[in-house]
């Protein structure tokens, strides 16, 4: 270690400042942290290479075997959707990180830090829900387009012209779509997050919703399912990114709404109990 | 300046924290002591506002500490070391605290220099060593400048040239006009430090005054006197009125006479004298005598101490018995209590 003094006058004095600490500056901290830390780098090339990367595969096994193909499988393909199914599989991934952005403070300790240099919560939780949403928005929207785009040249070394584009009806929303759904999932987790403070927990209850309520629903009569389904935070987020509306569904904007109440109800009970809850 | 008034917190069916009231000065080193889990942490929580108070308030400069344009200018503290995450680098660290206080980047660097970090900047605090942590933690509490600093336990983890370095930055910040408030369980340790002390005991305030006031007050004075008479010197003295117990080889120690007294009795029974002199009782002595009672967490004498220095006999009487009753009398400097090596608030007198 180097040596230590006790000189104070190597230390020059902090211009002033008016007002006071901005939402701003809160918003470049988390930044920072974001950054710094491996796991978010690690999280993002793993939300990438498998979003993507299962959407080339299934997009190249359809191309490769399409005279094999059956007749029904045939009139059920959707070349937007074969593209993107990869996304399913990538929002637990973007749970993980939405839920460790908040959980991560409390299991270091980081939170009691946190909250000594910005103790004004809403700050520091807008703060944080804003730059974890746009840096997932991002990835989410490279993921989708990326995965999209290969699909498709992919696809188009089929046989026959079974891929599509951008300019196709509905194809342009379902693939932004992807990207909204991508940070969507990720703010739920982080919701989630904010509540019970734990990264395992967080990350069980948010996939626990996404994945396996709707397998349970689908044990349920079908008369009564699909009724439920359409209410389904999962359904709703999976509408987004589909070109075709399912009998039992709202249209694509309406669903992926149900999807967007759960998450503004999740992340404004978080606020609630962070507000008032000993940090 | 800090000050606090009625301030009450309660966990469940417990007092953590009960109606303490006081306030600190500026310009001086200012100890808050009290055994483990008195709740001198949970205070520090309550005046930074990360946990709410059941009831009563705690001001920095005249606001709540949410109430602050710009907290971390205003107020530094240091409460765990450890409150980081390991996964990010000193710098990086440093740096996110300081946007959100607006505090430029090259104050990081400068920080990072006064507390000898400069060589580690760029590594993961994972790695460090429980000293490297503190001095990242008062890096972050000298970040803004702030005219009030706040320090939990900054000597824990670190080694004799450390807390000299503590020491000799909290005098320096004092000196300065600012106002110093740390908290210790080691009462030798702020007896070097401190100019005032705030003394708490399961939550509740049992002294606050100056170091000296304390220990007059609070430790009765003993004479030390060495004679190759003992016995003939402790006759007399019991004689006289005194209580003298055996101070090791041709050594007496002597409560309730004056060293005149001593002197006068000695010279009645025409006992030669070596050594005369008046032993002022240490902080760590008066302090354990006051907070006999409040020790949160005490050992039996039955159920052995964690740390194997109780004795092997029972006490008189038999009853519960503080194992930090048990620094022989009459010694000065007496060890620091069991606890010294424990890190946390609540494990060191339990097991």
């Amino acid at each position: 270690m180097a040596a230590v003094t006790t000189e104070r006058a190597q230390l020059s004095g902090l211009p002033p400042v008016k007002g006071r600490a901005s939402l701003m500056g809160t918003i470049r901290s988390e930044f920072t942290k974001i950054r710094s830390v491996r796991s978010t780098y690690w999280t993002l090339l793993v939300l990438l290479v498998i979003t993507i990367g299962i959407g080339v595969l299934v997009c190249w096994l359809t191309a490769s075997h399409w005279n094999q193909a059956s007749l029904s499988q045939k009139a059920s393909f959707n070349p937007t959707s074969n593209s993107l199914v990869g996304l399913f599989f990538g929002q637990f991934v973007i749970v993980v990180l939405g839920s460790m952005t908040i959980t991560a403070e409390y299991s270091t300790g980081m939170i009691r830090t946190s909250l000594t240099s910005m103790p004004r919560r809403g700050v520091f939780y807008v703060a944080k829900a804003a730059v974890f949403t746009v840096i997932a928005l991002i990835i989410g929207e490279i993921a989708s387009f990326v995965a999209f785009f290969l699909g498709q040249v992919l696809l188009g070394t089929a046989p026959v012209h079974i891929s599509t584009s951008l300019s196709s009806p509905h194809v342009l929303r379902a693939v932004v779509g992807g990207g909204l759904f991508v940070a969507a999932c990720g703010l739920f987790a982080f919701g989630i997050g904010t509540m019970v403070r734990h990264t395992a927990a967080a990350i069980s209850i948010a996939i626990g919703v996404l994945f396996v309520v709707p397998i349970i629903v689908n044990f349920l009569p079908s008369s009564w399912n699909n009724d439920i389904l359409r209410f389904l935070p999962s359904e709703g987020g999976q509408a987004i990114w589909r070109t075709t509306q399912a009998a039992h569904e709202w249209p694509a904007w309406g669903e992926f709404g149900v999807f967007l109440a759960y998450t503004a109800a999740v992340l404004i009970g978080g606020y609630i109990l962070f507000r008032k809850r000993d940090a | 300046m800090i000050e606090v008034r009625g301030l009450t917190k309660r966990y469940g069916d417990k007092l953590a924290v009960d109606n303490l009231t006081f306030a600190v000065e500026p310009g001086k080193v200012t100890g808050f002591l009290g055994p483990n889990g008195a709740g001198k942490s949970t205070t520090m929580r309550l005046i930074l506002g990360l946990d709410n108070p059941t009831s009563g308030e705690a001001m920095v400069h005249g606001k709540r500490y949410r109430g602050l344009n710009y907290p971390m200018r205003e107020m530094g503290a240091l409460l765990e070391a450890k409150a980081v995450h390991g996964g990010r680098s000193a710098y990086n660290h440093l740096l996110c605290l300081a946007q959100t206080n607006d505090i430029p980047k090259r104050r990081v660097d400068e920080v990072l220099g006064l507390v000898g970090l400069t060589e580690v900047a760029k590594k993961r605090s994972k790695g460090f060593s429980l000293g490297m942590s503190q001095r990242l933690g008062i890096a972050g509490a000298l970040l803004g400048d702030p005219q009030v600093l706040m320090f939990d336990e900054p000597v824990n983890g670190l080694d004799p040239e450390g807390i000299r370095w503590i020491r000799n930055l909290m005098q320096a910040l004092a000196a300065e006009g600012r106002t110093v408030f740390v908290s210790s369980h080691l009462m030798s340790e702020m007896e070097s430090t401190a100019q005032d002390i705030i003394v708490i005991g399961r939550g509740k305030l049992i002294a606050n005054t100056t170091i000296d006031k304390f220990i007059a007050e609070n430790s009765t004075g003993t004479v030390k006197v060495r004679t190759p008479q003992v016995d003939e010197l402790a006759k007399a003295v019991a004689a006289a009125g005194g209580t003298a117990t055996s101070g090791g080889d041709e050594a007496l120690v002597v409560q309730g006479l004056t060293t005149d007294q001593v002197g006068d009795v000695a010279f009645g029974a025409g006992v030669r004298l070596h050594e005369l002199s008046t032993h002022r009782a240490s902080l760590e002595q008066a302090f354990m005598e006051l907070t006999a009672d409040s020790v949160e967490y005490q050992a039996t004498v039955q159920g052995g101490s964690p740390t194997g220095t109780a004795p092997a006999a029972p006490a008189p009487g038999g009853g519960r018995h503080a194992v930090t009753e048990e620094a022989p009398q009459g010694i000065p400097a007496a060890p620091p209590p069991p606890a010294h090596e424990t890190q946390d608030e609540h494990a060191g007198r339990t097991n």
